[in-house]
Protein backbone atom coordinates (compact mmCIF):
# COMPACT_ATOMS: atom_id res chain seq x y z
CA UNK A 1 0.00 0.00 0.00
CA UNK A 2 1.33 3.44 -0.90
CA UNK A 3 1.68 6.05 1.83
CA UNK A 4 -1.96 6.74 2.82
CA UNK A 5 -3.16 10.34 2.79
CA UNK A 6 -4.96 11.57 5.90
CA UNK A 7 -7.99 12.77 3.95
CA UNK A 8 -8.42 9.46 2.15
CA UNK A 9 -7.96 7.55 5.37
CA UNK A 10 -10.75 9.58 6.92
CA UNK A 11 -13.22 9.61 4.02
CA UNK A 12 -12.72 6.31 2.22
CA UNK A 13 -14.60 4.21 4.77
CA UNK A 14 -17.75 6.28 4.24
CA UNK A 15 -18.66 5.11 0.73
CA UNK A 16 -15.75 3.39 -0.99
CA UNK A 17 -14.81 0.96 1.72
CA UNK A 18 -17.75 1.01 4.08
CA UNK A 19 -17.12 -1.29 7.06
CA UNK A 20 -20.67 -2.67 7.12
CA UNK A 21 -21.58 -2.80 3.45
CA UNK A 22 -18.27 -3.96 2.07
CA UNK A 23 -16.08 -5.37 4.80
CA UNK A 24 -19.02 -7.11 6.57
CA UNK A 25 -17.74 -5.97 9.93
CA UNK A 26 -19.54 -4.90 13.04
CA UNK A 27 -23.10 -5.77 12.19
CA UNK A 28 -23.26 -7.85 15.31
CA UNK A 29 -24.02 -5.51 18.13
CA UNK A 30 -25.59 -2.74 16.13
CA UNK A 31 -28.86 -3.64 14.51
CA UNK A 32 -30.93 -4.18 17.60
CA UNK A 33 -30.48 -0.57 18.68
CA UNK A 34 -31.75 0.98 15.46
CA UNK A 35 -35.48 0.96 16.16
CA UNK A 36 -35.15 4.58 17.27
CA UNK A 37 -32.97 7.32 15.85
CA UNK A 38 -31.85 8.42 19.30
CA UNK A 39 -30.37 5.08 20.34
CA UNK A 40 -28.87 4.62 16.88
CA UNK A 41 -27.05 7.95 17.13
CA UNK A 42 -25.86 7.20 20.67
CA UNK A 43 -24.56 3.83 19.55
CA UNK A 44 -22.89 5.41 16.52
CA UNK A 45 -21.11 7.99 18.66
CA UNK A 46 -20.04 5.36 21.19
CA UNK A 47 -18.61 3.09 18.52
CA UNK A 48 -16.82 5.95 16.74
CA UNK A 49 -15.21 7.10 19.98
CA UNK A 50 -14.13 3.60 20.94
CA UNK A 51 -12.78 2.77 17.47
CA UNK A 52 -10.84 6.03 17.21
CA UNK A 53 -9.32 5.82 20.69
CA UNK A 54 -8.62 2.09 20.47
CA UNK A 55 -6.86 2.46 17.12
CA UNK A 56 -4.82 5.40 18.41
CA UNK A 57 -3.78 3.63 21.62
CA UNK A 58 -2.95 0.36 19.90
CA UNK A 59 -0.93 2.25 17.33
CA UNK A 60 1.00 4.13 20.02
CA UNK A 61 2.24 0.95 21.65
CA UNK A 62 2.35 -1.18 18.49
CA UNK A 63 6.14 -1.52 18.57
CA UNK A 64 6.10 -2.94 22.08
CA UNK A 65 3.28 -5.44 21.67
CA UNK A 66 4.65 -8.97 21.25
CA UNK A 67 3.02 -10.55 18.24
CA UNK A 68 1.84 -13.68 20.04
CA UNK A 69 -0.30 -11.87 22.61
CA UNK A 70 -1.46 -8.95 20.48
CA UNK A 71 -5.11 -10.06 20.42
CA UNK A 72 -5.30 -10.11 24.21
CA UNK A 73 -3.59 -6.71 24.45
CA UNK A 74 -5.99 -5.18 21.92
CA UNK A 75 -8.93 -6.80 23.65
CA UNK A 76 -7.92 -5.36 27.03
CA UNK A 77 -7.52 -1.85 25.61
CA UNK A 78 -10.89 -2.07 23.87
CA UNK A 79 -12.64 -3.53 26.91
CA UNK A 80 -11.30 -0.75 29.15
CA UNK A 81 -12.49 1.92 26.70
CA UNK A 82 -15.92 0.34 26.46
CA UNK A 83 -16.22 0.25 30.24
CA UNK A 84 -15.47 3.99 30.30
CA UNK A 85 -18.10 4.65 27.61
CA UNK A 86 -20.61 2.47 29.44
CA UNK A 87 -20.09 4.31 32.75
CA UNK A 88 -20.30 7.72 31.03
CA UNK A 89 -23.57 6.74 29.35
CA UNK A 90 -24.98 5.48 32.64
CA UNK A 91 -24.07 8.77 34.29
CA UNK A 92 -25.26 11.23 31.64
CA UNK A 93 -27.83 9.42 29.52
CA UNK A 94 -29.31 6.85 31.86
CA UNK A 95 -32.55 6.23 29.92
CA UNK A 96 -30.77 5.68 26.64
CA UNK A 97 -28.25 3.38 28.26
CA UNK A 98 -31.15 1.41 29.78
CA UNK A 99 -32.77 0.84 26.36
CA UNK A 100 -29.47 -0.19 24.85
CA UNK A 101 -28.91 -2.67 27.72
CA UNK A 102 -26.27 -5.24 26.81
CA UNK A 103 -25.45 -3.74 23.45
CA UNK A 104 -23.07 -1.14 24.86
CA UNK A 105 -20.98 -3.96 26.30
CA UNK A 106 -21.09 -5.72 22.98
CA UNK A 107 -19.05 -2.94 21.40
CA UNK A 108 -16.09 -4.97 22.71
CA UNK A 109 -16.79 -7.74 20.27
CA UNK A 110 -17.75 -5.36 17.49
CA UNK A 111 -15.53 -6.58 14.73
CA UNK A 112 -14.92 -3.05 13.42
CA UNK A 113 -12.98 -2.04 16.50
CA UNK A 114 -10.94 -5.22 16.54
CA UNK A 115 -10.61 -5.30 12.76
CA UNK A 116 -9.25 -1.77 12.47
CA UNK A 117 -6.86 -2.26 15.37
CA UNK A 118 -5.54 -5.42 13.75
CA UNK A 119 -5.55 -4.35 10.11
CA UNK A 120 -4.56 -0.69 10.32
CA UNK A 121 -3.34 0.45 13.73
CA UNK A 122 -0.70 -2.29 14.04
CA UNK A 123 1.01 -0.89 10.93
CA UNK A 124 0.48 2.88 10.90
CA UNK A 125 1.23 5.78 13.21
CA UNK A 126 -1.13 7.05 15.94
CA UNK A 127 -2.40 10.10 14.02
CA UNK A 128 -3.39 8.16 10.91
CA UNK A 129 -4.85 5.40 13.05
CA UNK A 130 -6.97 7.92 14.91
CA UNK A 131 -8.29 9.24 11.58
CA UNK A 132 -8.85 5.72 10.31
CA UNK A 133 -10.77 4.90 13.47
CA UNK A 134 -12.92 8.00 13.12
CA UNK A 135 -13.50 7.31 9.43
CA UNK A 136 -14.60 3.74 9.99
CA UNK A 137 -16.69 4.82 12.93
CA UNK A 138 -18.41 7.35 10.69
CA UNK A 139 -18.95 4.81 7.93
CA UNK A 140 -20.63 2.60 10.47
CA UNK A 141 -22.58 5.55 11.89
CA UNK A 142 -23.86 6.43 8.43
CA UNK A 143 -25.54 3.06 7.98
CA UNK A 144 -26.78 2.97 11.55
CA UNK A 145 -28.36 6.41 11.29
CA UNK A 146 -29.97 5.64 7.93
CA UNK A 147 -31.50 2.45 9.31
CA UNK A 148 -32.57 4.19 12.52
CA UNK A 149 -34.17 6.97 10.48
CA UNK A 150 -36.14 4.61 8.23
CA UNK A 151 -37.22 2.32 11.05
CA UNK A 152 -38.39 5.00 13.45
CA UNK A 153 -40.16 7.00 10.74
CA UNK A 154 -42.03 4.11 9.17
CA UNK A 155 -42.42 2.02 12.32
CA UNK A 156 -43.81 4.61 14.71
CA UNK A 157 -44.19 7.78 12.64
CA UNK A 158 -41.70 9.66 14.80
CA UNK A 159 -38.22 11.06 14.55
CA UNK A 160 -36.15 11.52 17.69
CA UNK A 161 -39.36 11.04 19.68
CA UNK A 162 -41.19 13.87 17.87
CA UNK A 163 -44.30 13.03 15.88
CA UNK A 164 -43.70 13.52 12.15
CA UNK A 165 -46.43 11.39 10.67
CA UNK A 166 -49.57 11.56 12.89
CA UNK A 167 -50.81 8.02 13.56
CA UNK A 168 -54.34 6.91 12.78
CA UNK A 169 -54.91 5.83 16.35
CA UNK A 170 -54.22 9.42 17.49
CA UNK A 171 -56.51 10.88 14.85
CA UNK A 172 -53.87 11.36 12.16
CA UNK A 173 -53.57 9.63 8.79
CA UNK A 174 -50.49 7.39 9.03
CA UNK A 175 -50.92 3.68 9.68
CA UNK A 176 -47.63 2.54 11.29
CA UNK A 177 -45.85 -0.46 9.85
CA UNK A 178 -45.24 -2.57 12.95
CA UNK A 179 -42.83 -4.89 11.19
CA UNK A 180 -40.30 -2.08 10.90
CA UNK A 181 -39.83 -2.24 14.67
CA UNK A 182 -39.07 -5.96 14.61
CA UNK A 183 -35.83 -7.74 13.84
CA UNK A 184 -36.38 -8.79 10.18
CA UNK A 185 -36.81 -5.26 8.85
CA UNK A 186 -33.25 -4.32 9.81
CA UNK A 187 -31.91 -7.13 7.66
CA UNK A 188 -34.08 -6.06 4.73
CA UNK A 189 -33.01 -2.43 5.01
CA UNK A 190 -29.32 -3.35 5.08
CA UNK A 191 -29.82 -5.70 2.16
CA UNK A 192 -31.47 -2.94 0.15
CA UNK A 193 -28.85 -0.39 1.22
CA UNK A 194 -26.10 -2.69 -0.04
CA UNK A 195 -28.04 -3.20 -3.27
CA UNK A 196 -28.32 0.55 -3.85
CA UNK A 197 -24.67 1.16 -2.96
CA UNK A 198 -23.47 -1.55 -5.32
CA UNK A 199 -25.69 -0.44 -8.15
CA UNK A 200 -24.23 3.05 -7.84
CA UNK A 201 -20.69 1.69 -7.54
CA UNK A 202 -20.60 -1.45 -9.73
CA UNK A 203 -16.97 -2.13 -8.80
CA UNK A 204 -18.18 -3.44 -5.44
CA UNK A 205 -20.35 -6.22 -6.90
CA UNK A 206 -19.21 -9.65 -5.73
CA UNK A 207 -18.24 -11.85 -8.64
CA UNK A 208 -18.68 -15.31 -7.18
CA UNK A 209 -22.18 -16.04 -5.84
CA UNK B 1 -35.22 -29.65 45.42
CA UNK B 2 -31.66 -29.44 44.19
CA UNK B 3 -32.44 -27.33 41.15
CA UNK B 4 -34.68 -24.81 42.82
CA UNK B 5 -37.23 -24.83 39.99
CA UNK B 6 -39.31 -27.42 38.20
CA UNK B 7 -37.83 -29.16 35.18
CA UNK B 8 -40.35 -27.39 32.98
CA UNK B 9 -38.87 -24.07 34.00
CA UNK B 10 -35.47 -25.06 32.60
CA UNK B 11 -36.96 -26.60 29.49
CA UNK B 12 -38.77 -23.34 28.95
CA UNK B 13 -35.52 -21.35 29.22
CA UNK B 14 -33.94 -23.63 26.63
CA UNK B 15 -36.89 -23.38 24.21
CA UNK B 16 -37.10 -19.66 24.71
CA UNK B 17 -33.40 -19.23 23.92
CA UNK B 18 -33.56 -21.49 20.87
CA UNK B 19 -36.69 -20.24 19.17
CA UNK B 20 -38.12 -17.01 20.52
CA UNK B 21 -35.03 -15.12 21.55
CA UNK B 22 -32.68 -16.65 19.04
CA UNK B 23 -29.42 -14.76 19.45
CA UNK B 24 -28.71 -14.59 15.73
CA UNK B 25 -32.15 -13.87 14.38
CA UNK B 26 -33.77 -11.78 17.09
CA UNK B 27 -30.75 -9.98 18.56
CA UNK B 28 -28.39 -9.88 15.57
CA UNK B 29 -25.55 -11.36 17.59
CA UNK B 30 -22.59 -13.15 16.07
CA UNK B 31 -23.48 -11.72 12.67
CA UNK B 32 -19.93 -11.38 11.37
CA UNK B 33 -19.17 -15.07 11.67
CA UNK B 34 -22.80 -15.88 10.88
CA UNK B 35 -22.49 -14.32 7.44
CA UNK B 36 -18.89 -15.25 6.77
CA UNK B 37 -18.95 -18.95 7.64
CA UNK B 38 -22.36 -19.92 6.26
CA UNK B 39 -21.37 -20.79 2.71
CA UNK B 40 -21.66 -24.53 3.16
CA UNK B 41 -23.47 -26.76 5.63
CA UNK B 42 -20.47 -28.80 6.76
CA UNK B 43 -18.37 -25.92 8.06
CA UNK B 44 -21.45 -24.21 9.47
CA UNK B 45 -22.25 -27.38 11.42
CA UNK B 46 -18.70 -27.54 12.82
CA UNK B 47 -18.84 -23.93 13.94
CA UNK B 48 -22.30 -24.49 15.40
CA UNK B 49 -21.08 -27.36 17.58
CA UNK B 50 -18.11 -25.28 18.77
CA UNK B 51 -20.44 -22.42 19.71
CA UNK B 52 -22.74 -24.74 21.68
CA UNK B 53 -19.76 -26.16 23.58
CA UNK B 54 -18.24 -22.76 24.40
CA UNK B 55 -21.55 -21.20 25.44
CA UNK B 56 -22.53 -24.08 27.70
CA UNK B 57 -19.19 -23.68 29.50
CA UNK B 58 -18.64 -19.91 29.56
CA UNK B 59 -22.10 -18.71 30.55
CA UNK B 60 -22.19 -20.73 33.80
CA UNK B 61 -18.53 -19.81 34.45
CA UNK B 62 -19.33 -16.12 34.08
CA UNK B 63 -22.39 -16.66 36.24
CA UNK B 64 -20.15 -17.92 39.06
CA UNK B 65 -17.75 -15.00 38.63
CA UNK B 66 -20.55 -12.48 38.65
CA UNK B 67 -22.37 -13.90 41.66
CA UNK B 68 -19.33 -14.65 43.80
CA UNK B 69 -16.81 -11.95 42.93
CA UNK B 70 -18.34 -8.97 41.16
CA UNK B 71 -21.80 -8.49 42.62
CA UNK B 72 -22.08 -5.98 45.42
CA UNK B 73 -21.40 -7.65 48.76
CA UNK B 74 -20.33 -10.97 47.28
CA UNK B 75 -16.63 -10.26 47.82
CA UNK B 76 -17.43 -9.90 51.52
CA UNK B 77 -18.83 -13.44 51.67
CA UNK B 78 -15.61 -14.83 50.22
CA UNK B 79 -12.94 -12.72 51.94
CA UNK B 80 -14.56 -11.43 55.11
CA UNK B 81 -16.93 -8.66 56.02
CA UNK B 82 -14.71 -5.61 55.53
CA UNK B 83 -15.03 -6.09 51.78
CA UNK B 84 -18.80 -6.34 51.74
CA UNK B 85 -19.30 -2.78 50.45
CA UNK B 86 -17.15 -3.40 47.39
CA UNK B 87 -19.06 -3.33 44.11
CA UNK B 88 -16.97 -4.54 41.20
CA UNK B 89 -19.76 -4.68 38.63
CA UNK B 90 -17.94 -2.25 36.35
CA UNK B 91 -15.21 -4.86 35.88
CA UNK B 92 -17.81 -7.20 34.39
CA UNK B 93 -17.10 -6.66 30.73
CA UNK B 94 -13.37 -7.13 31.02
CA UNK B 95 -13.73 -10.26 33.19
CA UNK B 96 -16.26 -11.93 30.89
CA UNK B 97 -14.15 -11.41 27.81
CA UNK B 98 -11.13 -12.72 29.71
CA UNK B 99 -13.03 -15.82 30.79
CA UNK B 100 -14.23 -16.41 27.23
CA UNK B 101 -10.75 -16.03 25.74
CA UNK B 102 -9.28 -18.34 28.39
CA UNK B 103 -12.03 -20.95 27.99
CA UNK B 104 -11.60 -21.01 24.23
CA UNK B 105 -7.87 -21.54 24.71
CA UNK B 106 -8.39 -24.34 27.24
CA UNK B 107 -10.99 -26.05 25.08
CA UNK B 108 -8.64 -25.83 22.12
CA UNK B 109 -5.77 -27.44 24.05
CA UNK B 110 -8.00 -30.14 25.56
CA UNK B 111 -9.41 -31.08 22.18
CA UNK B 112 -5.94 -31.12 20.68
CA UNK B 113 -4.69 -33.45 23.39
CA UNK B 114 -7.60 -35.85 23.82
CA UNK B 115 -9.82 -35.62 20.75
CA UNK B 116 -7.54 -34.93 17.78
CA UNK B 117 -10.23 -35.85 15.24
CA UNK B 118 -12.64 -33.32 16.69
CA UNK B 119 -9.84 -30.78 16.96
CA UNK B 120 -9.15 -31.07 13.26
CA UNK B 121 -12.74 -30.27 12.39
CA UNK B 122 -13.32 -27.51 14.95
CA UNK B 123 -9.79 -26.19 15.36
CA UNK B 124 -9.91 -23.34 12.90
CA UNK B 125 -13.17 -22.01 14.29
CA UNK B 126 -12.15 -21.78 17.91
CA UNK B 127 -10.08 -18.55 17.70
CA UNK B 128 -12.90 -16.97 15.69
CA UNK B 129 -15.27 -17.65 18.52
CA UNK B 130 -13.48 -15.41 21.01
CA UNK B 131 -14.65 -12.35 19.14
CA UNK B 132 -18.10 -13.75 18.41
CA UNK B 133 -20.60 -11.32 19.87
CA UNK B 134 -23.09 -14.11 20.52
CA UNK B 135 -20.85 -15.60 23.24
CA UNK B 136 -20.32 -12.33 25.10
CA UNK B 137 -23.94 -11.36 24.47
CA UNK B 138 -25.10 -14.60 26.06
CA UNK B 139 -23.11 -13.82 29.21
CA UNK B 140 -24.44 -10.26 29.35
CA UNK B 141 -28.05 -11.41 28.95
CA UNK B 142 -27.47 -14.00 31.67
CA UNK B 143 -26.32 -11.24 34.06
CA UNK B 144 -29.15 -8.91 33.07
CA UNK B 145 -31.79 -11.58 33.68
CA UNK B 146 -30.35 -12.69 37.03
CA UNK B 147 -30.17 -16.38 36.17
CA UNK B 148 -28.86 -18.71 38.88
CA UNK B 149 -26.32 -21.43 38.10
CA UNK B 150 -28.61 -24.22 36.78
CA UNK B 151 -30.63 -21.66 34.84
CA UNK B 152 -27.50 -20.31 33.22
CA UNK B 153 -26.46 -23.83 32.17
CA UNK B 154 -29.86 -24.24 30.50
CA UNK B 155 -29.65 -20.80 28.95
CA UNK B 156 -26.08 -21.32 27.70
CA UNK B 157 -26.99 -24.57 26.00
CA UNK B 158 -30.20 -23.18 24.53
CA UNK B 159 -28.62 -20.00 23.23
CA UNK B 160 -25.74 -21.90 21.64
CA UNK B 161 -28.10 -24.44 20.12
CA UNK B 162 -30.31 -21.71 18.68
CA UNK B 163 -27.34 -20.00 17.09
CA UNK B 164 -26.09 -23.29 15.64
CA UNK B 165 -29.54 -24.08 14.27
CA UNK B 166 -29.76 -20.69 12.60
CA UNK B 167 -26.33 -20.88 10.94
CA UNK B 168 -26.87 -24.44 9.66
CA UNK B 169 -30.27 -23.45 8.24
CA UNK B 170 -28.80 -20.37 6.56
CA UNK B 171 -25.94 -22.41 5.10
CA UNK B 172 -28.47 -24.87 3.68
CA UNK B 173 -30.36 -22.06 2.00
CA UNK B 174 -27.20 -20.43 0.65
CA UNK B 175 -26.04 -23.71 -0.88
CA UNK B 176 -29.23 -23.78 -2.96
CA UNK B 177 -29.06 -20.06 -3.63
CA UNK B 178 -25.93 -20.53 -5.74
CA UNK B 179 -28.14 -21.80 -8.57
CA UNK B 180 -30.52 -18.86 -8.60
CA UNK B 181 -30.29 -15.74 -10.73
CA UNK B 182 -29.76 -12.84 -8.35
CA UNK B 183 -29.56 -9.19 -9.55
CA UNK B 184 -25.93 -8.05 -9.76
CA UNK B 185 -26.04 -5.54 -6.93
CA UNK B 186 -27.64 -8.03 -4.56
CA UNK B 187 -25.15 -10.83 -5.19
CA UNK B 188 -23.37 -12.23 -2.17
CA UNK B 189 -23.91 -10.11 0.90
CA UNK B 190 -27.11 -8.34 -0.14
CA UNK B 191 -29.16 -11.43 -0.84
CA UNK B 192 -27.82 -13.07 2.32
CA UNK B 193 -29.20 -10.21 4.39
CA UNK B 194 -32.59 -10.54 2.74
CA UNK B 195 -32.55 -14.30 3.34
CA UNK B 196 -31.68 -13.83 7.00
CA UNK B 197 -34.50 -11.30 7.27
CA UNK B 198 -36.97 -13.85 5.94
CA UNK B 199 -35.63 -16.47 8.35
CA UNK B 200 -36.02 -14.02 11.23
CA UNK B 201 -39.64 -13.51 10.21
CA UNK B 202 -40.22 -17.25 10.16
CA UNK B 203 -38.71 -17.62 13.62
CA UNK B 204 -40.97 -14.89 14.95
CA UNK B 205 -43.94 -17.19 14.53
CA UNK B 206 -42.54 -19.30 17.38
CA UNK B 207 -43.32 -16.43 19.76
CA UNK B 208 -45.70 -17.27 22.57
CA UNK B 209 -44.56 -20.83 23.27
CA UNK B 210 -44.51 -21.20 27.04
CA UNK B 211 -44.12 -24.40 29.01
CA UNK B 212 -43.79 -22.87 32.45
CA UNK B 213 -47.45 -23.02 33.41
Amino acid sequence: MAEPKPKEVLLNPLFNDNPIALQVLGICSALAVTTKLETAVTMAIAVTVVTALASASVSMIRKWIPNSIRIIVQMTIIASLVIVVDEVLKAFAYDVSKTMSVFVGLIITNCIVMGRAEAFAMKEGPWLSLLDGIGNGLGYSLILVVIGFVRELTGSGKLWGHVILPLTRDGGWYEPNGMMLLAPSAFFIIGIFIWVLRTVKPAQVETEG
Amino acid sequence: MLLGHSLNHYLNIVLNAVFIENLALAFFLGMCTFLAVSKNVKTAFGLGIAVIAIMTITIPANNLIFNHLLKKGSLGEVFGTDLSAVDLKFLGLISYIGVIAAMVQILEMTLDRFFPALYNTLGIFLPLITVNCAILGGSLFMVERNYDLPESVAYGFGAGFGWALAIVALAGIREKLVYSDVPDGLKGLGITFITVGLMAMAFMSFGGINLAE
